[in-house]
């Protein structure tokens, strides 16, 4: 019980971040594209298409906070100090964009809660990729307490990844846009959705030789061997379902650009995963050192398994009310 | 620059959980207030009824936004400004707020979507049921985040072992002894606080000669719900106070700014409390009505400030005025309900309008209510963070003052901006009124395009 009970906690946040990730990175990468629109009628519409849905998808960053504390509270008490700054910056950017949904539309001028959304979107999606990628750099850490400095987060690798993440969210949000709305404004997102690809595969490539090359025990675990026989799969899928994104771009699919972009940062994750797991605060703190209490982990587990497809019932049921795409001119409330 | 880390992630905290407390305090109520016009609307199938819900849906849905990203906030700071409370008590209270999540904030984030978009897409059955859902989310919400904070003001069903708590019989710590208390006088706290503003939006209709048949309405509505709860929350803060006197009784002293133990206690009207020389100055006193009401008799004895070192003690100032100010919003707030019927008996409640004048500028006053008494509470918990278990100071996070104090003055300079045009938003929305596009709307068919929802929303800019 006490060894798999952190396994499962583990699994279950993960699933909680992936899911933070592809939901709220579709609708922060619509964020990201609002420059490029050309009308506040288009802006309308791009609005339309997510404004149902992006508070539920918010709350998974709760759920991804909230359980890293509930499981694993050393984790979370060394991973919050660390990242102090990109952590405040990342909320005030999400609060802005958050309001910036409801105040745009009973504001007269639109211009500045515009800006708003897209600062807010794009800091929020920076800050992001900057903590993930600190984070897989290593953290310092002395009598399981943070003891390193309020910018050690600062790194080159780091502002890749962060740069990384709004290529990425802004990929989601192309292809939800394609998916999701007609018109002018899906047919320029196609476009956009072929660039991001493009950009998103480069920074793929570059974190997968990047962290082997800086970081010993990445290298160990994909090149040594009998792991390599296992793991190889894991980029031929990413090529995958690289292809399967451009040919439904190419080919005028709807739906299938946006759910390969979700398999693409599902393949990326999953390599974020396979580098580094058991630590869930690298290179130190693994997921048995940060564990809450047996009781503590048990009690909550019991109310996810049985709250969890409740959750995800009535979110299914929204996004299946809301189907169908937005047209244009169609606004907001 | 030599600041104390401790006490500015204090002032951030208070900051920003401030900020957050007045949006829950009107969303609470007005999401039950929605559902209720909701259910009025269909058991009726009165006009004016879906009229004002969706016109305090409008409001709503401004409110709602700055309470959820002001939330958010909050949850990630337990753990960059307290991540040794974090660690001390994660444990108990960490799965509490884990249930908030999964119970509340998914099922009012899910069906808010339905309530803002949904008008011309659901049946009215099910509309209407998810503005309820969405009230039910909110309650459900105050139930985990209370429960969380109780525990931290009356530990219980927990065991410390080398400073960390452990769990040991979950009900206890759900159901801790100050929680049905805090829960009660919390809840109807927020239901006050809306009515009071529903009451001073009819009131301030009623002056300007405008939208007077729902203004009529949110009066009545108002006055008919104030009648009750006002009184009930003096019965509910009298019980909640007894409580808090069996389990923190420094916290009551610094109340009562009652010094000396060895004596009976006077209830000061009003009074400035000297912490230098242990005293109160400028007293206005009831004499022995503290003891009357902690003790039911006026010999009654309950422990003094003195009774421990000054170090053991809360700041007595933030207590002591905090307090008073809550309390007399609370009798303002009777009267203001009891004059009310009063004057809807007689026939005069629509046309006295010196009454409706002073109701027409009292819509703030639930919300300092609300977050003087959350001043009285945490600041009365001092100088622990969790009672017994965990000093405030052994519970900041390891980061350099300097990012705190940076982080504080971005936080102000943000909240400062969102929050001065909400209220700006929201009062331009009242002063629109319920109007116009509601009444073409529910005419609408289920699931008929959006056009008219565009339109409507082009009305409102
Ligand atoms: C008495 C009620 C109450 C209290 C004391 C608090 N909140 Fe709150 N909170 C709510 C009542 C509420 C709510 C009614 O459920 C909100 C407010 C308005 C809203 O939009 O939902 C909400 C929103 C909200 C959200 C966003 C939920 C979402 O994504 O939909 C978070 C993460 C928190 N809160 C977290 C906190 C934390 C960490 C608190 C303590 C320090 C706290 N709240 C105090
Ligand atoms: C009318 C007489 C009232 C009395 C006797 C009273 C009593 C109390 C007491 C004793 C506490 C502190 C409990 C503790 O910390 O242990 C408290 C807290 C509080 N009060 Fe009141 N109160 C009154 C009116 C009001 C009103 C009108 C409101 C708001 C509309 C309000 C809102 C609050 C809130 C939000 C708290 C903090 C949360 C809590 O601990 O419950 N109170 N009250
Ligand atoms: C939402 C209404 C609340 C308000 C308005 C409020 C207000 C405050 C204030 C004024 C302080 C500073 C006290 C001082 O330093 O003298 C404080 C501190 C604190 N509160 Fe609350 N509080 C609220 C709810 C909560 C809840 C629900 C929790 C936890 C579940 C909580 C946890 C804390 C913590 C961790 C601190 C910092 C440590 C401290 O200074 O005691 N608060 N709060």
């Amino acid at each position: 019980m006490e060894w798999y009970l952190p396994v499962i906690w583990a699994a279950l946040i993960g699933i909680a971040v992936a899911m933070y990730v592809i939901l709220d990175g579709f609708d922060l990468g619509v964020g990201i594209l609002f420059p490029f629109s050309r009308s506040e009628a288009e802006r309308d519409q791009m609005m339309r298409s997510i404004a149902p849905f992006w508070d539920g998808n918010e709350t998974w960053l709760v759920l991804g906070g909230g359980g890293l504390w509930v499981a694993f509270p050393a984790a979370y008490a060394v991973i919050m100090p660390a990242f102090y700054l990109p952590v405040i910056v990342m909320l005030l950017a999400l609060v802005f964009r958050g309001v910036a949904f409801e105040f745009r539309l009973v504001s007269r001028s639109k211009t500045w809660w515009n800006f708003a959304f897209v600062a807010g979107s794009a800091i929020a999606a920076f800050a992001q990729g900057v903590i993930l990628g600190a984070l897989i750099q290593g953290v310092t850490v002395r009598d399981g307490a943070y003891a390193g400095g309020a910018f050690d987060w600062a790194t080159p690798f780091a502002v890749m990844c962060g740069v990384a993440l709004v290529a990425g969210y802004g990929l989601l949000g192309a292809t939800w846009l394609v998916m999701k709305t007609e018109g002018p404004v899906a047919e320029r997102a196609r476009g956009q959705a072929g660039l991001l690809l493009l950009a998103v595969l480069i920074f793929m490539a570059a974190v997968s030789l990047w962290t082997p090359l800086a970081i010993e025990r990445v290298a160990a675990r994909w090149f040594s061997l009998p792991n390599f026989y296992y793991l190889w799969p894991v980029p031929v899928l990413t090529a995958l379902a690289a292809c399967a994104l451009w040919r439904g771009l190419v080919r005028k699919y709807d739906a299938v650009p946006f759910l390969s972009a979700i398999a693409l940062f599902l393949l990326g994750y999953l390599g974020l995963v396979i580098s580094n797991y058991p630590y869930l605060v690298p290179p130190s703190l693994t997921v048995w050192d940060t564990a809450a209490a047996p009781s503590s982990q048990i009690f909550m587990l019991i109310g996810t398994l049985v709250l969890l497809p409740i959750v995800l019932g009535y979110i299914v049921f929204v996004y299946w009310l809301f189907r169908g795409k937005v047209r244009e001119g169609e606004s907001y409330h | 620059m030599d600041f104390d880390p401790v006490l500015l992630a204090r002032i951030q905290f208070a900051f920003t959980v401030t900020f957050h407390i007045i949006f829950p305090s009107f969303t609470i109520g007005l999401s039950a207030y929605i559902a209720t016009l909701g259910v009025l609307w269909l058991r009726t199938g009165e006009e004016r009824f879906i009229r004002q819900m969706r016109f305090w849906t409008k409001i709503f849905a401004v409110s709602f936004a700055m309470g959820v990203v002001s939330g958010i906030v909050l949850s990630y700071q337990f753990g960059t400004n307290w991540s040794r409370f974090s660690v001390a008590v994660g444990n108990v209270i960490g799965p509490l707020i884990g249930y908030e999540v999964l119970t509340a904030f998914f099922l009012e984030a899910t069906f808010l979507g339905i309530l803002l978009f949904g008008f011309n897409r659901v049946p009215r059955g099910l509309y209407v049921l998810s503005a309820a859902a969405v009230a039910v989310g909110t309650a459900i919400s105050a139930f985990w985040i209370l429960s969380a904070n109780s525990w931290m003001q009356t530990p219980a069903g927990h065991e410390v072992r080398g400073g960390i708590a452990y769990p040991v019989d979950w009900l206890t710590i759900v159901f801790n002894p100050s929680f049905p208390y805090r829960f009660a006088h919390m809840l109807n706290a927020a239901y006050l606080t809306t009515a009071f503003v529903v009451l001073a939006v009819g009131a301030r209709y009623l002056l300007a000669g405008h939208f007077l048949e729902d203004a009529r309405t949110m009066v009545r509505m108002a006055i008919g719900l104030l009648v009750i709860l006002a009184p009930l929350q003096l019965v509910l803060g009298d019980l909640h106070g007894l409580n808090t006197l069996k389990h923190q009784p420094i916290k009551v002293a610094a109340m009562e700014g009652h010094w000396d133990g060895s004596k009976p206690g006077d209830f000061h009207i009003f009074a400035w409390p000297d912490e230098k020389n242990e005293t109160n100055r400028f007293a206005i006193s009831i004499p022995r009505g503290s003891s009357l009401i902690l003790t039911h008799d006026p010999n009654g004895l309950f422990p003094g400030l003195k009774s421990v070192p000054p170090s053991e003690r809360p700041p007595v100032h933030n207590v002591f005025f905090a307090f008073r100010i809550m309390l007399y919003i609370g009798f303002f707030m009777i009267a203001a309900a009891l004059f009310g019927a009063l004057l809807w008996w007689r026939g005069r409640l629509f046309d006295t309008r010196w009454y409706l004048r002073i109701v027409a500028h009292s819509w703030w006053i639930g919300f300092v209510a609300v977050i003087a008494g959350w001043v009285v509470t945490e600041s009365g918990r001092q100088p622990w963070l969790a009672y017994g278990i965990l000093r405030t100071a052994d519970g900041v996070s390891p980061v350099p003052a300097a990012s705190i104090l940076s982080t504080l003055l971005l936080f102000v300079f943000c909240y400062g901006i969102v929050f001065s045009m909400g209220i700006y938003y929201i009062n331009r929305l009242i002063a629109k009124g319920p109007q116009g596009s509601a009444i073409e709307e529910s005419e609408g068919l289920p699931s008929r395009p959006l056009a008219a929802a565009g339109r409507a929303a082009g009305e409102a800019m």
